[in-house]
């Protein structure tokens, strides 16, 4: 919403390197994301997808390599400016990760409290705006995280990530956990809301259909790095033998299927 | 424009709210400006309506739909407008509806294509609203007492539902006894008495000396030190050596087991042993209970030395009292009946500090709040209960003349 940076990589990952118990998870890692995509970030199980996102975010420390977002060099940056990048992006964690003694709504509003100084009345219309852009009712707002559903509570938490209006959206597997129609619904409401909010969307997921159906481009990690990228038909056409075991293997869904939906 | 032009450019990187500020101030255009002509108003709206400006943007809103009441018609133009994002869309919408509200008639000009689908989100939303929850009950004092009341009962009933519940699993314990789980009786046995030990030797320690020296003070006066001997043998052995540590244990114990209980509920895994068939009274909550049954005794054994051995060392020290008058002394005063009051003592202590601290773990809601919370009440509730089970026992043993 705000003007461009001058590149047009809104993330940017030189050679990382992150070592955890004494192996190297993330080994001389290379990515790029660019403005307004959607990402999907795929890998075997325990590969270090979902580290790679937290060395990201600075969750997790690394031994070496560069990380910039937004133009940003996140360990040159002094604390206003790694707070004026962690404004500009939201994070949905793969339990949701609510706060458990706050309210949906408090929820919701949690980071508008934080950073910008609004009255109660626009808070609660803005959020119960945020809350029904994720699909859900206005009478949820003051129902306790552990009342919730696992549907709801990845549809709040989305909320939550949202209620900057942030640049970047950051999923930690999503859709995991849903019904097949809820997981549609949730893929067709990234979609919608990348397309109206103009995001920019880094998704680790394990999902096929999303993939297939809302990724602009898939990254797969193994051995510590990205292997192969590009959009869906990259994929397919991959030799690598994981790649082909993924896209094409015992579950994957038939090019045909997936050609009539796009 | 130019000027607008050459600070955007500039904001690239982390300083771009104070770049958007800049880029207001730079060409003077307020975020949205009002004219009045005869029966119709004019609004103009520029810059970023983001969420930075929000707080800014919002009374000018308010004011302008105040505004529209004295006219016939208003004519928005939303040309200026460069970055919208939710909290603008929302801005505008409230806009309109103030308007509609008022029956004026809306003319809206320049509004950009891109913006569309933001302004048709904020446009269906917060529409069904619920209704607001009712009237709070705390509201008399007479319903503040009755709430409390109910509190009450319902917690009373909860510990005697624990502790009724304990004797059925004790029962059926002694049927199969086979059945009992020694290792994680013994695995909590190590933890509330073997690593207590440091702390309660400490500890009464420390209040056997203190209690000898302010008697030594006071009874010096009347060339009565020796008499010290006799108030810390028979202090530490009916009563100070089994409250200290019974407090002690409520703190450090009874708060873990709280601790431990009510995480456990929380994800879940007290849900999990039912299913399984097993049920949590046996599994969980019976060997804690007995380990603390034969902790509580040893530690007060324990404790009860240490403090006289912390009064003989101030005697000694402090009084010139020699440790073999001390002990001579101690040996006339304390007879088995002093230490088997304060001994008898201990196991229902134990009994009581574990069932509170299990009843409080169990009644965890789901959030951290609701944790911190039992585990203070179930400490509060122990240390309370267990000095006025020691009051109940003392109003016993005189009863009985021991």
């Amino acid at each position: 919403m705000l003007a461009p940076p001058t590149n047009d990589a809104v993330i940017n990952v030189r050679d990382a390197v992150v070592v955890l118990n004494n192996q190297a998870v993330l080994d001389h890692l290379s990515l790029d994301v660019f403005r307004g995509e959607v990402l999907g970030f795929v890998g075997a199980s325990g590969t270090g997808k979902t580290v790679l996102m937290r060395t990201i975010l600075g969750l997790l420390p690394k031994r070496a390599g560069t990380i910039e977002v937004l133009g940003v060099d996140l360990d040159k940056a002094n604390e206003a400016e790694r707070h004026a990048v962690e404004r500009r992006w939201g994070v949905l964690f793969q339990q949701g990760a609510l706060f458990s003694s706050l309210t949906v709504i408090q929820n919701v509003q949690f980071p508008m409290r934080e950073y910008l100084n609004l009255s109660a009345r626009l808070m609660d219309e803005i959020a119960i705006t945020k809350l029904e852009m994720v699909g859900l009712k206005a009478d949820v707002r003051d129902k306790f995280p552990s009342e919730l559903s696992g549907g709801m509570i990845k549809r709040v938490a989305l909320a939550r990530a949202l209620a900057l209006d942030p640049e970047i959206v950051f999923l930690d597997e999503p859709t995991s956990g849903l019904d097949p129609i809820g997981a549609g619904d949730f893929d067709e409401l990234i979609r919608t809301l990348q397309q109206t909010l103009g995001l920019t969307v880094y998704m680790v997921t394990h999902d096929l259909d999303s993939l297939y159906e809302i990724c602009d481009r898939i990254a797969v990690l193994s051995e510590g790095r990205v292997i192969v990228d590009g959009p869906i038909a990259t994929m397919l056409q991959s030799e690598h033998p994981w790649v082909k075991e993924y896209f094409r293997g015992k579950r994957g869904r038939a090019v045909g299927v997936s050609q009539a939906h796009a | 424009m130019a000027a607008l032009k050459r600070a955007r450019q500039s904001c690239a990187g982390p300083n771009q709210r104070y770049c958007i500020q800049m880029s207001v101030a730079l060409t003077g255009e307020p975020l949205l400006r009002s004219r009045a002509q005869g029966d119709r108003l004019h609004l103009a709206a520029a810059g970023s309506w983001t969420a930075q400006n929000a707080s800014d943007l919002e009374p000018l809103v308010d004011d302008a739909v105040t505004a529209s009441k004295s006219v016939d018609g208003v004519d928005l133009d939303m040309a200026g407008v460069e970055n919208l994002d939710t909290f603008g869309a929302w801005l505008l919408e409230r806009l309109l509806r103030g308007f509609a509200e008022g029956g004026v008639r809306i003319t809206v000009i320049g509004l950009q294509e891109r913006f569309r689908g933001l302004i048709k989100e904020a446009h269906l939303s917060n529409r069904k609203l619920p209704e607001p929850p009712g009237e709070d009950m705390v509201a008399s004092v007479l319903a503040l007492l009755r709430h409390g009341f109910g509190l009450l009962t319902r917690d009373v009933l909860l510990n005697v539902e624990m502790f009724g519940a304990l004797v059925v699993a004790s029962l059926r314990l002694l049927t199969r006894p086979r059945s009992f789980r020694m290792t994680s009786m013994v695995h909590h046995l190590d933890r509330v008495c073997w690593r207590a030990v440091p702390i309660i030797l400490l500890i009464t320690f420390l209040i056997g000396a203190i209690i000898a020296q302010q008697g030594i003070f006071h009874f010096r006066r009347f060339g009565a030190e020796v008499y010290v001997v006799d108030m810390l043998g028979i202090l530490v052995m009916r009563e100070i050596g089994v409250l200290i540590v019974a407090i002690m244990i409520a703190g450090r114990s009874g708060s873990s087991y709280t601790a431990e209980l009510g995480s456990m509920k929380m994800r879940e895994e007290v849900d999990a042993l039912q299913t399984m068939g097993l049920d949590p009274i046996d599994v969980l909550i019976l060997p804690r209970i007995v380990a603390l049954v034969i902790a509580l005794p040893i530690l007060t054994f324990l404790g009860s030395m240490a403090a006289l051995y912390g009064g003989g060392m101030v005697c000694w020290l402090y009084a010139g009292m020699n440790p073999e008058i001390f002990l001579a002394r101690l040996r006339e005063i304390i007879s088995l009946d002093h230490f088997t009051v304060g001994l008898s003592k201990a196991p229902f202590m134990a009994l009581v500090i574990g069932i509170v601290a299990s009843v409080e773990g169990l009644q965890v809601k789901g959030s951290a709040e609701s944790l911190g919370l039992q585990t203070t009440a179930s400490v509060v509730k122990a240390i309370f209960l267990v000095i006025v089970l020691d009051g109940i026992f003392a109003m016993f043993f005189a009863a009985i003349g021991k």
